[in-house]
C-alpha cells in the first residue's frame, strides 16, 4: 500500500515537472511552477527558506522521500531500474554494499565548494533536478515540438486555433553533449546498479542522507520474524539493507517501500524507528557567497563587413526575396533577463536547468557556450526579442536566478542598452528611409535624426537615448540589416530600474 | 445605362440533362427562372443550372467573336518544386486541365504577360494552348514595363519576340502596352515613344503580326486621356480597364472611376476588356453583413457571380478577365456567363449601395496581383494584407475591440497571422522604403498600411483591447 502511494506520488511529480518543460504555451504549466520551486538545489540558491525548512522537516520525519518522490532524476532512475528488473531473473540483481562515504563527502564538498566559488558548470552538472531538465529540453522537447507541429498542421486544416506552431526552442551542442552524457550515465548506472548514483554521487542525496539518519519514521526489520533469507537485500535498489545483520542504512534508504512487499515473512515495516544515535556534524548548507567572478573581456572587433541588404531588383511579378539569417554580434557583456538583477547574481544562482530556455516564448534565451557561464542562459535577439508583455522566465525560475517581476515592472528594468553601428545602417549604406528600430522601441529610446547636421532633408538615422533604453532587443531583432544588425544590445553588469 | 447587348447572346435554349434524361430550360435573358424542383428531387443534387452556351461579343475592327469570359493567366495554380519543396512552381498539369475545361466550354480569350507568375505565365500558357488549333483561341499579351532595363528599343523588341516564342505563335491577337499611367507621362514617353517602340508596334499591326493593338491602364489619368485624344492617330482596337461595381464610382487611390473610363471608350466605340472585375477576389468574400444582402436576393449564387454579371452588363465590354486558379472558380464563372444574365436597373442600384458599404470597410484594397513583389526586405505584402482583410471580413478585428470577445479573437488573429505569413515576412519588418508603392496598380500606401497593421498586431500581442479611435 505504502509502495503504491509512493509510486503514484512519484509519477505525479515526475510527469508534472516534465510537462512544465514541454508545454510551451503555458496553459497547463502555469499550474505546475511550484513543482520546480520545491526542488532542493534551486531552493537553496534562491534562499527559499520556506522550502528548505519544509524539505528538511520532511526528511527528518519520513526519511529521504524527497529522493523517491519529488526529485525527477530520482524517479527517472527508478523507472530505468524497474525496466531493467523486468528482464527475466533480473529483479533481484542487487545486494548489500557498504556506503561509499568518502566519495559521497568528496562530491558534497565539490558541490559546496563550487557553489561558494561560483563555478556554475559544476553546480549545474551535479544538481539532479537541472540534470533532468537538460535531458528533457535536449531530447524530449524536439520530439514534443515535432508532434505539436503535426497537431498544428491538422488544426490549421480544420480551421481550429487549438494547436499552433510556436517559436523554435534553441539548444546548443554543449547542452546536448552534457545532457547526452548525463542521460547515458544515469540510465547505465540505474540499469545495473539501481540507485548507485543517488547514493554515491548526488550531493542532495548525501545531505538528505545525513538528515535521514535521524528521521522519526523509517523502514525497520522485525528481528523476530526475519529468517535472514536476504531477499530484501537482493531486491533493494539502494543496496542499503544488510539482511543478514538486520540493519538498514538510513542515509541511503529513499523510502521506496519496495522491501516491505518483497519480504515474504512480513518482517519489514515502515513506522517509528528506534533510533541509535550516532551524532556527526551536520554539513552546513550554504548559498553561493561572495565571490569574484572572472572578468570576461572580449574585444569589440565588430562586424567588419557591411551587411548586404539589397534585395533582388524587380524584373517580374511575385516571388519572395531570400532572407539571410542573422548572426550574433560580439557582445562585451551578454544581457540576462529582467529579474536577474545583474550578471553576478544571475550566474551565482543559475543551475542551468533550462526551464527558462524551454519556456521563453520568443526564442530569446539560449544556453551559453562560454566556458565560465557554460549552459547558463543568455539573451540574444536573432530569433525574437524580449517582449514587453512577457515575464515567463522570471515566473518559472526555481533557483531565484531570475527573480519574479511583474509585467509592469519588467519594462522599467534596464538590462542593457542599444549600440548603433553606423556602417551597417540601411539609411547610411543604401540611402533608404527606415526607422524600423525607432518605430518598435517600447521605451521610446530611439529618435530618428538627420544624418547630416543641420540638413533636415538628409536621410534620417537612429540615435539612442541609453538612459531610456531597457535592452529588450526589439531594435536589434527588427533591424533590416543582415547578417549583422545595425543596432545591437550590450548587456549591463548590474540591472537598473528606470 | 441598360443598353442592348450583342445579338449573338440573345437567345435562350434547351439543354438535355443526361442523368435523368429530363430536359431543363436554362434561365433566359429576361431573368425568369425555371423551376428545377422536379429534377432536384430525382437526382438529389443542387438545382443550380448546368452551363448553357457562352455569351460572345464582337470586335469592330477585326470581327473577332470573343467569349465574355476571358481567362486571366496571372494566377495559375502552383505546387511545391520537386527540387526545393519550399519553392512554388506552376503546376502545368493543373493548368492544362483548366484550359481544357475552359476551351470545351467556349472560353477563347487568354490574357498573359511576360512578367506574370514570376515570368513563367507565357511559357506555361503557351504549352497549354498550343495543343489546340491556333484559330480556336485569342492570345493577349503585353509590353511590360516594370523594370527600366527593358525600356531600350532592342530590349523591348526582344521582349515582344520572346512572347511569340513562349506562346508558340507567329502572331499575337491582342497586344497591350502594359499598365500605362504608372508613373505618369514621363515614364510613358520613355517607355514607348522616345525609343520608337510604339511606332514599331504600329508597323507590326500593319504587317498582321499584331491583330489588335491596345493598352491597359492604371494610375495617372493624364496618360489615358492623351492616348484617347490621339485615337485617330493610333486607332486603338481595344483598351483594358479596371471595372467593377466598386470602382465604377469609388476608385481607390490614384485610380480613376471606371464610369469615366468606360464612357470615354464607349463614345469612341472602343471595346473594353475588363480586368479586376472582382477586385482581386475581394468582391467574392465580403463582410458578413454585406454578403447577406446578396444571399437574400439570390441564395444559390456566389458573390462573385454578381460582380461578373455586373461587368458583363455593360454592352461595350468585349471580355471580362478572371484569374481562375481553381476549377471551382472556372465552373462558377462559366455558369454565370453561359449565358450572361445582365443586371436589372434595380440590381445596379443595389450594387451601388453595396459598394458604398464596401468602401467604408477597413479592408486594404489589395488585389494580390503581386506587382509589388518581391519586396527587397522579404515581406510577403499580399499575404499580410490578405490575412488582415480576412480578419476584417469575418468580424475578428471588430471582436478585438470588445472585451468579452477579445481573447478568442486575439488568438485567432495572431495564430492565423503566423500561419498565413512566416514571421520574418510579417509587417513588422517593413522599413518604409516605399520601393513597392510605385508598382501598386491600386495605389495603396503600402508602407503606411503595413505600419498600421503592425501597430495593431503589437497592441494585440500586448493584450490591449483594440480601440480603433485611439
Amino acid at each position: 500500500m505504502l509502495r503504491k502511494i509512493r509510486i503514484v506520488l512519484a509519477l505525479v511529480f515526475w510527469i508534472g515537472v516534465t510537462v512544465l518543460f514541454l508545454d510551451a504555451t503555458g496553459v497547463v504549466s502555469g499550474w505546475l511552477g511550484w513543482m520546480a520551486k520545491v526542488q532542493f538545489i534551486p531552493a537553496v540558491l534562491a534562499l527559499n527558506v520556506g522550502v528548505i525548512v519544509f524539505l528538511a522537516a520532511l526528511t527528518l520525519l519520513f526519511g529521504r522521500v524527497y529522493c523517491s518522490v519529488i526529485c525527477p532524476l530520482g524517479v527517472f532512475q527508478d523507472i530505468a531500474s524497474w525496466l531493467s528488473g523486468l528482464r527475466r531473473g533480473k529483479r533481484f540483481r542487487f545486494g548489500y554494499a557498504k556506503a561509499l562515504t568518502a566519495l559521497r563527502l568528496v562530491m558534497l564538498g565539490v558541490m559546496v565548494g563550487a557553489m561558494i566559488a561560483g563555478i556554475g558548470i559544476i553546480v549545474a552538472v551535479l544538481d539532479p533536478y537541472s540534470a533532468y531538465g537538460r535531458m528533457v529540453s535536449s531530447f524530449l522537447i524536439p520530439a514534443y515540438d515535432w508532434v505539436n507541429s503535426l497537431l498544428a498542421g491538422a488544426a490549421e486544416r480544420a480551421d481550429s486555433y487549438m494547436f499552433f506552431d510556436y517559436q523554435y526552442r534553441p539548444t546548443t551542442v554543449a547542452t546536448l553533449s552534457v545532457a547526452g552524457a548525463t542521460l547515458v550515465a544515469i540510465v547505465a548506472l540505474a540499469w545495473w546498479k539501481g540507485r548507485w548514483y543517488c547514493n554515491s554521487i548526488c550531493p542532495v542525496g548525501t545531505i538528505l542522507g545525513v538528515l535521514s539518519r535521524y528521521a522519526l519514521f523509517g523502514v525497520k526489520i522485525d528481528v523476530d520474524k526475519c529468517n535472514s533469507c536476504g531477499l530484501c537485500s537482493r531486491g533493494c535498489k539502494g543496496q542499503c539493507i544488510n539482511g543478514k545483520a538486520h540493519e538498514i542504512d538510513n542515509s541511503r534508504c529513499v523510502g521506496c517501500m519496495d522491501c516491505i512487499d518483497i519480504c515474504k515473512h512480513g518482517a519489514i515495516s515502515y513506522g517509528r524507528r528506534n533510533r541509535r544515535v550516532d551524532v556527526k556534524t551536520a554539513i552546513p548548507v550554504q548559498d553561493g557567497a561572495d565571490t569574484s567572478r572572472r572578468e570576461f573581456l572580449s574585444l569589440a572587433a565588430l562586424m567588419g563587413t557591411t551587411a548586404a541588404v539589397k534585395g533582388a531588383e524587380k524584373f517580374v511579378d511575385g516571388g519572395l526575396a531570400a532572407i539571410e539569417e542573422k548572426k550574433t554580434p560580439n557582445r562585451e557583456t551578454k544581457p540576462v533577463p529582467p529579474g536577474a538583477q545583474g550578471i553576478k547574481h544571475f550566474h551565482d544562482h543559475c543551475t542551468a536547468c533550462q526551464l527558462c530556455v524551454s519556456r521563453c516564448p520568443h526564442g530569446v534565451l539560449t544556453p551559453s557556450t562560454d566556458l565560465d557561464t557554460l549552459l547558463h542562459p543568455e539573451m540574444s535577439f536573432e530569433n525574437g526579442y524580449c517582449r514587453p508583455e512577457c515575464n515567463v522566465c522570471s515566473s518559472v525560475c526555481p533557483a531565484g536566478a531570475i527573480k519574479p517581476v511583474t509585467v509592469e515592472d519588467r519594462t522599467a528594468i534596464q538590462v542593457g542598452h542599444a549600440v548603433w553601428v553606423r556602417d551597417n545602417c540601411v539609411p547610411v549604406s543604401e540611402n533608404l528611409e527606415c526607422g524600423n528600430c525607432a518605430r518598435h522601441c517600447p521605451a521610446g529610446a530611439i529618435t530618428m535624426v538627420p544624418s547630416e547636421f543641420g540638413n533636415e532633408d538628409s536621410v534620417k538615422i537612429p540615435s539612442v537615448n541609453a538612459e531610456r533604453c531597457i535592452g529588450c532587443g526589439a531594435c536589434e531583432n527588427l533591424c533590416p540589416s543582415r547578417p549583422f544588425s545595425a543596432i545591437y544590445v550590450e548587456g549591463h553588469r548590474n540591472h537598473r530600474v528606470i | 445605362m441598360k443598353k442592348s447587348i450583342d445579338p449573338i447572346s440573345r437567345r435562350s435554349f434547351i439543354k438535355k440533362v443526361g442523368a435523368g434524361g429530363a430536359a431543363v430550360a436554362v434561365a433566359s435573358l429576361t431573368g425568369c427562372k425555371v423551376d428545377n424542383k422536379t429534377e432536384s428531387i430525382t437526382t438529389g443534387t443542387s438545382s443550380k443550372k448546368e452551363p448553357g452556351e457562352m455569351t460572345y461579343r464582337e470586335t469592330l475592327t477585326t470581327g473577332d467573336k470573343v467569349s465574355i469570359l476571358g481567362y486571366g493567366c496571372m494566377r495559375w495554380p502552383t505546387k511545391p518544386s520537386p527540387d526545393d519543396p519550399t519553392e512554388q512552381i506552376i503546376d502545368q498539369d493543373a493548368v492544362n486541365e483548366l484550359v481544357d475545361y475552359a476551351m470545351k466550354h467556349g472560353v477563347n480569350y487568354y490574357d498573359t504577360s511576360p512578367v506574370y507568375c514570376k515570368g513563367e505565365s507565357e511559357r506555361v500558357t503557351g504549352i497549354a494552348l498550343s495543343r489546340y488549333p491556333r484559330d480556336s483561341y485569342f492570345i493577349a499579351t503585353k509590353a511590360s514595363n516594370f523594370n527600366s532595363a527593358t525600356w531600350p528599343r532592342e530590349e523591348s523588341i526582344a521582349m515582344y519576340r520572346n512572347s511569340m516564342k513562349y506562346l508558340q505563335t507567329d502572331y499575337i491577337d491582342y497586344y497591350l502596352l502594359h499598365s500605362i499611367g504608372q508613373n505618369g507621362m514621363e515614364a510613358f514617353n520613355n517607355r514607348y515613344i522616345n525609343n520608337g517602340f510604339l511606332d514599331f508596334l504600329l508597323a507590326e499591326r500593319e504587317a498582321g503580326r499584331i491583330r489588335n493593338l491596345g493598352f491597359s491602364y492604371h494610375g495617372d489619368i493624364e496618360v489615358f486621356d492623351y492616348l484617347l485624344a490621339n485615337h485617330d492617330k493610333y486607332k486603338w482596337d481595344f483598351v483594358q480597364i479596371q471595372l467593377n461595381y466598386v470602382d465604377w464610382n469609388h476608385a481607390s487611390g490614384r485610380n480613376t472611376n471606371a464610369s469615366y473610363l468606360y464612357d470615354e471608350l464607349d463614345r469612341r466605340n472602343i471595346p473594353a476588356v475588363i480586368m479586376e472585375p472582382l477586385l482581386g477576389g475581394r468582391l467574392a468574400d465580403m463582410p458578413d453583413y454585406l454578403a447577406t444582402r446578396f444571399k437574400e436576393r439570390r441564395p444559390e449564387d456566389s458573390l462573385a457571380s454578381w460582380a461578373f454579371r455586373y461587368a458583363g452588363t455593360h454592352p461595350r465590354v468585349l471580355t471580362v478577365l478572371s484569374g481562375m486558379t481553381y476549377m471551382e472558380h472556372l465552373v462558377d464563372n462559366l455558369a454565370t456567363y453561359s449565358p450572361l444574365e445582365p443586371c436589372t436597373a434595380e440590381e445596379l442600384d443595389f450594387l451601388e449601395d453595396v459598394a458604398k458599404g464596401f468602401i467604408a470597410s477597413d479592408a486594404v484594397p489589395c488585389t494580390a496581383c503581386q506587382y509589388c513583389m518581391p519586396c527587397p526586405f522579404g515581406i510577403d505584402i499580399p499575404a499580410v494584407f490578405g490575412h488582415y482583410n480576412k480578419m476584417v471580413n469575418d468580424g475578428t478585428i471588430d471582436k478585438t475591440t470588445r472585451a468579452e470577445a477579445f481573447n478568442d479573437a486575439r488568438r485567432k488573429f495572431l495564430v492565423g497571422y503566423d500561419r498565413s505569413v512566416p514571421r520574418l515576412r510579417q509587417a513588422n519588418h517593413c522599413i518604409g522604403c516605399h520601393t513597392c508603392e510605385e508598382h501598386c496598380p491600386q495605389s495603396i500606401k503600402i508602407a503606411k498600411r503595413m505600419h498600421k497593421i503592425d501597430s495593431y498586431v503589437e497592441k494585440l500581442k500586448r493584450g490591449e483591447v483594440y480601440d480603433a479611435e485611439a
